[in-house]
């Protein structure tokens, strides 16, 4: 057990010292810092954004034509599961997290996050949960029961992939758990001075919303989950209909937290769209109030809607009806956004660079994702469309065209921030193009292949029902994205080497991280700015001269209070172990679960001895 | 460019969506056989329509915009007019989609209801069981049971019960409403826990799953003769993809023959033939422990009824069989099939036996004897 | 930089916060409302699983009413306790506050012993886990209770071990007060499941 006192200069042996490394190999493992933690997350889902692409690209060459044997049944099971995992877990989710970690604190006017500590754990949890989901593949096998795992499949399944699904996603959602209260806290408390709710950017309030969605969202899958573990590793009857259980119990639990995860999915990626548009329109968002009231709406209404996935489970009219109409009612708010886009658009001085690109090819793909998401409200309509690839394409539409697109836009913008170099455009743009036609070469012609009879997570399907060639067009597209990402990376590759040179505000922004050098310092401002407005990094720069109209402020005058005589220090947080240790412990209890208490015993061990330090070290020194 | 590219792109949007029309695709949404399925086209049809118009005014505008607005090559920067926005536009936007969806709304509740409705009249009832990875048909007023075939009038409404029923995970039986026993009266043979599957044969019907320890029900019918097919959408393990099945639609006429011969008692082979051959190997062999014929005996005088696997009875009758993956009339898959099923079918139930050629090939004769 | 030593174990409460409530209460309360949903899940599940077993023994068969009804009493006690540890602690009365949260430890740890005898008994009559799904619903919702209250004792005995460290005066009180919310929230957690689990009468 932890001793009760720790003096500041560490315990017995120069392993147990506080770390201090602020550069190097050893600074990022340590490291509490938003920035860091960002661009770890970054770094990370879009490792896995790879792997999860050569997944999906293996689907496609397998279905490319009719009962192929590339893959064999087993395998492919294991393939297009770990493909839904591996996307929406170990992608999309923590590639926002890499954007809310970096961009919040910045954005609100604060040096860092509430819990820095706790945010350098939730990035371990979620590293070592994609590490223990994908060490299943060397360990008995990987998942292999949808990403989704209805029971009684997933329970009754005799390897133990589902088991590996169950306890991963279990650390995966104590990090994402943590990190909701973290960012909760930060944007509720932590703002500069001056900044009211409601002249926070779009994307704090996105953010604030996806974190409500998590923490609330959370706890249902948790409990499916240990339900499942337990069915499986214990024998209990959660799902088991001889005993008197319910295999729809899982849907239910499932769902109440898929549906808000979808919301979670999409509105980093819409926050991200709603900061990108004003900028290249030269003007400021249409309807700010509208498009966070949409938002919050969404994050309500996300919590009723959860049936829309089981209408053909047979629960009866009245539910399908009452879902039906919930479900219905969503697309509203839905609509109210994409309008305000339009509405900023309306009018601006217009410039295409590759963040611009990519967010208008968010708003355009998402109609399409969302208008095939209001023929499945039509339920009658759903009981054809639903478990077909015509659902398979209304979700990449929205998660691919949209989260992805959106997240792209926002990897081009804020690139300069972080890394002080503005990444090529005309490379971008190319990686652009190729990626819109790919996309909708690939997932356009599945609403068609869905309609004529193709139904979702099928190894293989037979010659007679005609599918072939629309499947061949799809897998073609596949690879064209393969190429637009390929053409990414190389952009990536050359950026690095070019100096450092990037301005604090390359792109004539409105928020508050332009306002701080390309990178920002590791205190992240100087001087932590006073908010006056809305946009308030817009309106140092330019003054309104009549309503609607402004003019860049004359050089040397920044419009606002002069800055503060005499220096006081800034304490940063200190680096610190504890959080890698505690994520250890996890990480050595879920392999125990699995393969034997002694090694559970010492996970937990390890777990308890990273939580004591954590909590009895200072958070600076 | 953008212009010409986007351009492009759209007509090759609307060829994919053109295509949907034009297919010879047998599993197709799009060409309903029967009053079911025809309510549900009915109704995707017009909302289909209404989502291409939103379609095209949105990302026209989008469009529009774009084009309108950009900063052309030589012009200065500029900062335009920095509006907020518009409380009546937002109003607008908010009350016109909500009508337009309020719309849609109505029909789909009451067609959800419509189909909900059991069917009234001469409605022939069927219980569907769902294995893994095939389909059991048994009509409790007809006395028959059959498999991956589900033989119907034209013009009647089918009534079905859906229920799941497995092999070999557990051996406690499933509590189910429709459980096929014997014709005497007897317990039907264990028949473990189950998965989810789900029932579609999109001509005819919408889907509904079928989940263990629940009865769903489905109600479809066929205006003309013909063969629809259908297959499992709910993903249910290694052989998802091979769960396949028919629905044959008869004239009345044909359909009270089908039903005649099914009735009747399994054809008995010649003597001496390959035939009887394969029937003493299908009574001496594992077949019979899941396998049912009726009017065949085994060895201890038990008539031959296990439904662990498809009831055989009438096999030949059939085009297809394992899921209806494999025709019943190529002898090559017949005996591929008899010598190693998991071969073909990942996870099958059915074990490998260790059949010698000529015990497969007098299987085969005695299975296609089974008219 | 001072010294951290002893109870200092969170974040500062010296800095303003745009919502004027401290960082720490601020998580402390978002995370208990998440971990309502957790329960919420867990007794939603106990409810709608509720006279579907198929073999028994039934809840009506092992629940001794009257013995659950005191170990309950023991828990509400200790919430009573605990308040009186954070009231010591705010005046700074370090002793009085060590006795209290000691109190609280020990009614907490009886109410845990009282389950594990009562479920031991259970077990003796033929319920598990896996014996229906009132075994497997039951114990898993009673289980995460219990290892919620195990946690809370485990923080309350930390707080009292680190008591005897050193300089702890009424900042430190914002630790046992986080503490206290946590313990109060395990409590009336239990006073929902008594309360649907054990008294609401059922069938078999």
């Amino acid at each position: 057990m932890a001793s009760v006192s720790v003096p500041a200069d560490g315990r017995t042996g120069g392993l147990l010292r506080r770390p201090t490394a602020t550069t190097g190999l050893w600074s990022w493992v340590t490291t509490v810092d938003h920035k860091k933690i960002g661009v770890l997350y970054g770094v990370t889902a879009f490792l896995f954004f790879i792997v999860g692409g050569t997944e999906a690209l293996l689907i496609r060459l397998q279905l490319a034509q009719p009962e192929q044997g590339l893959l064999s049944p087993s395998v492919y099971n294991e393939i297009f599961t770990m493909h839904g995992i591996t996307m929406v877990f170990l992608v999309v989710m923590p590639l926002s997290a890499a954007f809310i970690n970096y961009l919040v604190p910045l954005m609100i006017g604060a040096r860092d996050v509430a819990f820095p500590r706790l945010n350098a754990f939730s990035y371990w949890a979620f590293l070592f949960a994609g590490i223990f989901i994908y060490s299943s593949w060397f360990l008995g096998g990987a998942p292999n029961g949808g990403w989704f795992g209805y029971a009684p499949n997933a329970v009754l399944d005799p390897t133990r992939g589902m088991t590996f699904y169950a306890i991963g996603l279990l650390i995966a959602g104590v990090a994402s758990t943590v990190s909701a209260i973290n960012i909760a806290v930060t944007i509720l408390n932590m703002r500069a001075p001056g900044m009211t709710l409601f002249r926070m950017p779009v994307f704090v309030w996105m953010s604030l919303v996806v974190q409500f969605l998590l923490a609330f969202s959370l706890p249902i899958i948790t409990v499916a989950l240990f339900q499942l573990l337990f069915d499986k590793r214990f024998g209990t009857h959660f799902f088991d209909s001889v005993a008197g259980g319910d295999p729809v119990l899982w849907q239910h639990l499932f769902w109440l937290f898929g549906h808000p995860e979808v919301y979670i999915l999409i509105l980093p990626a819409m926050g991200i769209v709603s900061e990108i548009l004003p900028t290249f329109a030269r003007k400021p968002l249409f309807g700010y109030q509208f498009v966070v009231f949409s938002g919050i709406a969404i994050g309500f209404i996300g919590f009723g809607v959860w049936v829309h996935h089981m209408y053909a489970v047979g629960l009866g009219p009245i539910a399908n009806t009452a879902f039906g109409i919930s479900t219905i009612i969503i697309a509203v708010p839905t609509g109210v956004k994409i309008f305000n886009w339009l509405g900023t658009m309306w009018k601006g001085d217009l410039t295409f660079p590759t963040p611009m690109l990519f967010a208008v090819g968010f708003v355009a793909m998402f109609v399409i994702g969302g208008l095939s998401g209001v023929t499945h409200s039509v339920v009658p309509s759903d009981y054809q469309q639903t478990d077909t690839y015509y659902i398979v394409a209304h979700f990449h539409y929205v998660l691919f065209g949209g989260a992805i697109f959106g997240l792209f836009a926002g990897l081009y913008y804020w690139w300069p921030k972080v890394f002080g170099r503005m990444l090529n455009d005309t490379l971008g743009k190319v990686s652009f193009w190729l990626m819109l036609i790919g996309f909708n070469l690939t997932f356009g012609p599945m609403h068609v292949l869905g309609l004529q009879g193709m139904p979702r997570r099928i190894q293989t399907y037979p010659e007679e029902l005609g599918l072939a060639f629309w499947n061949l067009v799809s897998t073609v597209g596949a690879f064209l994205i393969a190429l637009s990402v390929l053409v990414f990376l190389v952009n990536v590759a050359i950026t690095r080497r070019k100096p450092r040179v990037a301005q604090a505000d390359p792109w004539d922004a409105r928020t508050l991280e332009w306002l701080t050098s390309s990178p920002p310092p590791e205190h992240n401002f100087d001087e932590i700015p006073t908010v006056h407005a809305l946009d308030e990094a817009w309106h140092r720069k330019y003054v309104e001269t009549e309503p609607g109209r402004v003019v860049p402020v004359p050089a040397g005058g920044s419009g606002t209070e002069a800055p503060h005589a005499g220096e006081h220090s800034i304490h940063m947080p200190s680096p610190s172990y504890f959080p890698l240790v505690a994520s250890v412990g996890i990480l050595l209890l879920g392999y125990g679960i699995i393969f034997g208490w002694l090694l559970a015993a010492a996970g937990a061990v390890v777990l308890l001895a990273g939580v004591y330090g954590w909590a009895l070290e200072p958070s600076a020194e | 460019m953008r212009t010409r590219t986007r351009l492009i792109l759209g007509l090759a949007a609307l060829a994919v969506f053109a295509s949907a029309c034009v297919s010879d695709a047998s599993q197709d949404t799009l060409k309903p056989e029967g009053p079911y399925a025809e309510q549900i086209y009915d109704l995707f049809v017009p909302v289909f329509w209404i989502a291409v118009a939103v379609f095209v005014v949105v990302e026209g505008l989008l469009l529009f915009i774009a084009l309108r607005h950009r900063r052309r090559k030589g012009q200065p920067a500029s900062i335009p007019p920095q509006i907020h926005g518009n409380n009546r536009l937002e109003i607008g936007w908010t009350i016109l989609p909500a009508l337009i969806l309020a719309g849609v709304a109505v029909p789909t509740v009451t067609t959800i209801f419509d189909l909900a409705r059991e069917p009234e009249g001469d409605v022939l009832e069927v219980n569907v069981l769902a294995h893994q990875w095939w389909w059991e048909f048994d009509y409790p007023q007809e006395g028959i049971v059959t498999a991956n075939e589900l033989h119907i009038p034209t013009g009647r409404p089918v009534y079905l019960t859906l229920c799941a029923v497995g092999l070999g995970y557990e051996d406690q039986p499933t509590p189910s409403v429709c459980q096929p026993g014997p014709p005497d009266g007897a317990p039907p043979a264990a028949i473990g826990d189950g998965v989810i599957h789900s029932f579609w044969v999109p001509e005819l019907a919408g889907t509904q799953d079928v989940v263990p320890g629940q009865a769903n029900t489905l109600a479809l019918q066929a205006d003309r003769p013909g063969r629809y097919s259908g297959q499992c959408k709910e993903f249910c393990g290694l052989s998802h993809a091979y769960m396949k099945f028919a629905v044959v639609a008869h004239t009345p006429e044909g359909y009270a023959d089908w039903l005649a011969n099914q009735q009747a008692d399994a054809a008995m082979p010649e003597p001496g033939s390959l035939s009887a051959t394969g029937m003493d190997v299908f009574l001496n062999g594992q077949c019979i422990a899941c396998h049912a014929v009726q009017g065949l005996e085994d060895a201890n005088g038990n008539p031959v009824a296990a439904n662990g696997g498809p009831d055989l009875t009438h096999f030949a009758s059939r085009e297809c069989f394992a899921g209806c993956w494999l025709q019943t009339q190529d002898r090559e898959e017949l005996a591929a099939w008899l010598d190693d099923p998991a071969a073909i079918k990942a996870g099958s139930w059915m074990p490998d036996y260790g059949l010698t050629p000529e015990e497969i090939d007098a299987l085969v004769a005695y299975l296609e004897g089974l008219t | 930089m001072q010294e951290q030593v002893g109870i200092h174990v969170y974040e500062s409460e010296h800095e303003a916060t745009s919502t004027g409530l401290p960082n720490t209460k601020l998580a402390m309360w978002l995370f208990l409302a998440s971990d309502v949903l957790l329960f919420g899940a867990l007794i939603t599940s106990y409810v709608v699983y509720r006279g579907r077993s198929v073999v028994g023994p039934y809840p009506n068969d092992v629940f001794d009413i009257p013995y659950t009804s005191v170990s309950s009493f023991v828990l509400l006690a200790s919430s009573l306790t605990m308040v009186l540890a954070l009231a010591a602690i705010q005046r700074g009365d370090l002793g009085r506050m060590r006795l209290w949260l000691l109190a609280t430890a020990l009614l907490g740890m009886t109410f845990v012993g009282g389950q594990v005898y009562e479920f031991t008994t259970f077990y003796e009559e033929g319920l598990s886990l896996t014996t229906n799904v009132f075994g497997t619903t039951f114990y898993v919702l009673t289980g995460f209770h219990g290892a919620h209250v195990t946690i809370g004792i485990l923080m309350l005995l930390t707080l009292f071990t680190l008591s005897f460290g050193g300089k702890v005066g009424q900042k430190d009180a914002m630790s046992v007060e986080l503490v206290g919310l946590y313990w109060h929230f395990v409590d009336i957690v239990w006073i929902v499941i008594f309360t649907v689990v054990y008294l609401i009468p059922t069938g078999p």
